[in-house]
């Protein structure tokens, strides 16, 4: 199979009117010394049905989190996709298009953009918004950079609590771009205002929270932009957009710029990717923000319409002198998270946030009553909270999967004094039966 | 007509949404959270029924192109058919319904299909070691580029090479990519038949250049006949050479970037191997090495220990982590499922039916459009509009007039180094006889230049807009919806 249209009589034919004689001709200048003298060495080529057969084979090989009790979150949440997410994002017309370069045929995922963005200002309470990034840990690295580049200071701070994963790849970004990253710790399980106090000076482009954090603790967030706005510093919030039906959103404490993942606005989990890192800030940084921008316009007769803009920051106009190098992004999550957040609602972002306040608590006070199973820390969550357990928390996990219930994440690899913790996430999925089960499975492991 | 915004279809009190009942005893928020942890105004979310909130967006689908529509020749950007039976396999919930820290043993089906793709990758492009970590190809650039900023620096050799050097025919991502990995970049010329030029290459070669970032066939759709040298040249002052493989759909089977003598390149999943775009991404941009550079890749790579697959961390070398998790996986899912169904046959004749096609469209067009460089290409062409300005007629307009023929418009303005330039791409996946439609489209606008050029001007015409005022949209950039116009300034 090739779905390639072209018969043997079209291929001879069209040779013919190019004017060559074979398409080796038309290979010629690829220079000998280079040409592959044998056949690729891959498997043999299939029908659909044995390729469909092979696909389902190998998809077996796998348990899911529709065969388990998930409890895992730590930076991908099993949250319900309704159906809707799905059938609109599987229009063909949507996913088959390119970048919409050619702004009057591609108005459908141009206005979808533009509905996106405002959706996420909303959400956010931020002034303007990116067309999205590739991911949460990627937003916190461009959010740096781009704080680097409005404040011309080399040096951000970031909490310990960050998801481990976004400070790596924000290391990764900031080594090669020579900026100085600073990490402070946390106290009382919730980021320590006072160290960061110290290591903010007039040297900080910007100071990077996470709430809440990776450890599930809301965070001090108004306390630490007093401290980045003091020495001139930008404070950046990553969020969890499902929090904020509930939660104060970056704008409400002073955010400068709003990051994060919003894989849990009706993208799968899809064992890592594709997800949508978000990027919303305030009015006056909008020229140095990374990313594509869709914006309204007119034609001649005066019609509303949209069109990508301020193009002047991007790479294909500023090459070297870009913003960012961002090109394809991840246009069809966000269009994903533009039908799911208005299938939610005014009233539903606020029903859904609740739903996962109440059953993790619910789950938090039902855990720590058993013996031997303890809070970390006293800090306020929103849907994902950590325990220290009786045995390792890797036996726990492989106890639980003998109930068919995927537990929470053990801390040790990431967090050496949460080594006999784990994180745990409960959302709106989660029942009262289903966390009474994992009550029940825990305390037979105790 | 105008098409209304979600927020104004939106009626207080309609709902979409049903959400599962609070089955364990609920409290008041207040009691479980601080007063200051709290929204204190909601978030003004459209209100719409599910009826509404379906036809809005299938509404907006009609009012969008993509490859299932029609002709999508954008050059460089390889707008293929996307088969369907890989979009089936990735929405299997043995894919979908993964979690990223699901313990291994759980997820070995998927971890094959990593490591197995990963090989199929090296394979194709001559290489020893791959990442599929990188989200996009820039993202694939910018991981290439770190890579080799960690040899050099393993070797002593960091600080002194500051430069990459790109063609002034590349991508606008390489030298933005290269900036956003810290180095100077240096514009190097191309000769007279599109290739680097030698001599510039030379004077610009150092012991500070790091890389060289090449594209073969580059944008002018050319195959760079001199490779084996410019990889002399490179090598020789003890750089590297870094593949952007954006037309790689042009070699498939047939050269190898590898054997070419390439240190480093990435693919592009959303372009070489089929996977849609999605109007803007998911994209994928596996990276591949060659063995020196393998203990550089980012982590976790995939490894094969005892017939387990497993994630390997314990890379000392590494330049890290650069994303969350392990890549666009579910992309690599359609990949995977397109190289399988094709198979090394059918591979290669897919890039031998894209250099047919380009070819084939590059003669038919010649006679009326300028062709600067008239020479076989390979994949794709580059046009230029300079016979239609003489009437005043831009490559813009050209472009704008195509679409109400219901074709997308080639890549416009690009590369850089061609006036007016028109770059089209026609993939192996389209019918001779969509050609021979574009080809009369592109006749008749010719025509139409001499005859009428207002009516190209003022184009399109049949679209669901007329041409839109990209001026005004960046002077006065209004860039979310407001309930109240005065206060809409974006």
């Amino acid at each position: 199979m090739n779905y390639v249209p072209n018969t043997d009589r079209d291929r001879s034919e069209m040779l013919a009117d190019i004017g060559v004689s074979s398409m080796e001709e038309l290979l010629s200048d690829i220079p000998r010394e280079v040409r592959l003298q044998r056949h690729l060495a891959l498997p043999a080529p299939m029908s659909e049905y044995d390729l469909a057969r092979h696909m389902g084979a190998l998809a077996s090989k796998n348990r899911t989190t529709d065969d388990l009790v998930s409890f895992l979150g730590a930076g991908a949440y099993d949250h319900f996709v309704p159906s809707v997410v799905r059938h609109l994002v599987s229009r063909s017309e949507f996913y088959t298009a390119y970048t919409p370069y050619q702004a009057e045929i591609s108005q459908g995922m141009l206005q979808a953009i533009f509905e996106y963005q405002t959706l996420m200002c909303e959400l956010t309470a931020m002034d303007v918004s990116n067309a999205s990034l590739y991911d949460g840990a990627t937003a916190v690295a461009e959010a740096a950079a781009m704080a680097c580049r409005q404040t011309r200071r080399r040096q951000v701070v970031i909490s310990v609590a960050v998801h481990p994963e976004y400070r790596a790849t924000l290391r990764t970004y900031a080594r090669n771009l020579g900026i100085e990253v600073l990490e402070t710790g946390m106290k009382d399980g919730v980021t320590d205002i006072e160290e960061l106090d110290r290591l903010v000076s007039s040297a900080t482009a910007c100071v990077i929270l996470q709430s809440p954090s990776f450890l599930g603790s809301v965070e001090p967030m108004g306390k630490a932009a007093e401290v980045a706005h003091r020495s001139g510093a930008l404070f950046v919030a990553c969020v969890d957009p499902i929090s904020l039906g509930i939660l104060a959103p970056p704008g409400e404490y002073g955010a400068d710029i709003a990051v994060g993942e919003g894989q849990g606005l009706g993208s799968p989990m899809s064992f890592g990717g594709p997800y949508l890192g978000f990027l919303t800030c305030r009015q006056d940084l909008v020229r140095n923000m990374p990313g594509r921008v869709a914006g309204e316009t007119h034609d001649p007769d005066g019609r509303r319409g949209y069109i990508l803009t301020l193009q002047a920051r991007e790479q294909h106009i500023r090459r070297e002198r870009a913003t960012s190098n961002i090109c394809s992004n991840e246009a069809l999550s966000a269009l994903a998270a533009a039908v799911y957040l208005s299938w939610l609602g005014k009233d539903g972002v606020r029903e859904l946030a609740d739903l996962c306040l109440q059953k993790a608590h619910y789950a938090f006070d039902r855990i720590t009553a058993l013996p031997g199973f303890e809070k970390a820390s006293r800090a306020p969550f929103f849907k994902e909270f950590v325990v220290r357990t009786p045995i390792p928390p890797e036996e726990v996990s492989a106890g639980l999967l003998r109930s068919r219930i995927l537990g929470g994440l053990p801390l040790g690899r990431h967090y050496p004094e949460f080594g006999d913790a784990m994180l745990i996430a409960v959302t709106e999925k989660r029942t009262k039966e289903e966390i009474d089960s994992l009550c029940r499975a825990l305390e037979g492991l105790a | 007509m105008t098409m209304p915004l979600i927020f104004e279809r939106s009626e207080a009190g309609r709902r979409a949404y049903s959400l599962p009942d609070c089955d364990v005893p609920r409290k008041d928020a207040t009691e479980l959270l601080p007063g200051w942890a709290l929204r204190k105004r909601a978030a003004d979310l459209p209100e719409v029924s599910e009826v509404d909130l379906v036809r809005h967006y299938t509404k907006l689908s009609q009012r969008n192109h993509g490859v299932d529509v029609g002709f999508y020749p954008l050059g460089s950007c390889t707008m293929k058919y996307n088969p369907k039976v890989n979009e089936d396999a990735a929405a299997l919930p043995g894919f979908n319904a993964l979690h990223p820290y699901q313990p291994e043993e759980l997820v070995q089906g998927a971890l094959e299909l990593m490591y197995e793709l990963g090989r199929y990758l090296c394979e194709i492009g001559g290489m020893d070691e791959a990442t599929l970590q990188p989200a996009a190809g820039a993202h694939g650039e910018l991981t290439g580029l770190m890579i080799i900023k960690a040899y050099h620096e393993s070797r002593g050799d960091g600080a002194k090479r500051t430069k990459v050097i790109v063609p002034d025919s590349a991508h606008g991502t390489n030298p933005a990519s290269a900036a956003f990995c810290g180095y100077k970049v240096v514009e190097v010329k191309s000769d007279g038949r599109g290739g680097v030029d030698l001599d510039s290459l030379r004077a610009a070669m150092s012991d500070e250049v790091a890389a060289l970032m090449l594209t073969n066939p580059n944008t002018l759709g050319l195959f760079d006949e001199n490779i084996v040298e410019i990889a002399k040249i490179v090598h020789g002052a003890g750089g590297l050479l870094y593949y952007d493989g954006a037309n790689m759909n042009a070699i498939m089977g047939i050269a190898r970037p590898g054997d070419m003598g390439f240190d480093v390149l990435h693919f592009n999943l959303h372009k070489t191997f089929s996977t849609p775009h999605g109007g803007g991404g998911p994209g994928s941009g596996p990276v591949a090495v060659k063995k020196t550079l393998a203990p550089f890749l980012p982590v976790p790579v995939v490894e094969k220990k005892d017939g387990k697959f497993v994630l390997d961390y314990a890379r000392p070398q590494s330049i890290g982590k650069v994303k969350a998790f392990y890549g666009n996986f579910n992309v690599m899912v359609k990949a995977y499922a397109y190289i399988r169904a094709l198979g090394a046959k059918g591979l290669r004749e897919a890039s031998e039916n894209a250099v047919l096609n380009a070819n084939y469209l590059m003669r038919k067009l010649a006679p009326y459009y300028h062709l600067p460089y008239d020479r076989h290409c390979k994949h794709e062409f580059v046009l230029s509009g300079e016979y239609q300005l003489a009437s005043g007629v831009h490559t813009g307009d050209i472009a704008k007039m195509l679409l109400d023929y219901g074709f997308h418009a080639p890549t416009v303005y690009f590369p850089l180094i061609v006036k007016e330039a028109i770059m089209v791409e026609p993939t192996e996946t389209e019918s001779r006889d969509t050609l021979d439609a574009f080809v009369d489209a592109m006749i008749g606008i010719a025509q139409l230049a001499e005859k009428d050029p207002e009516a190209l001007h003022t184009a399109p015409h049949k679209m669901v807009v007329g041409r839109l005022d990209d001026v005004t949209a960046a002077r006065r950039p209004v860039l979310r919806w407001r309930p109240n116009k005065q206060t809409n300034a974006g």
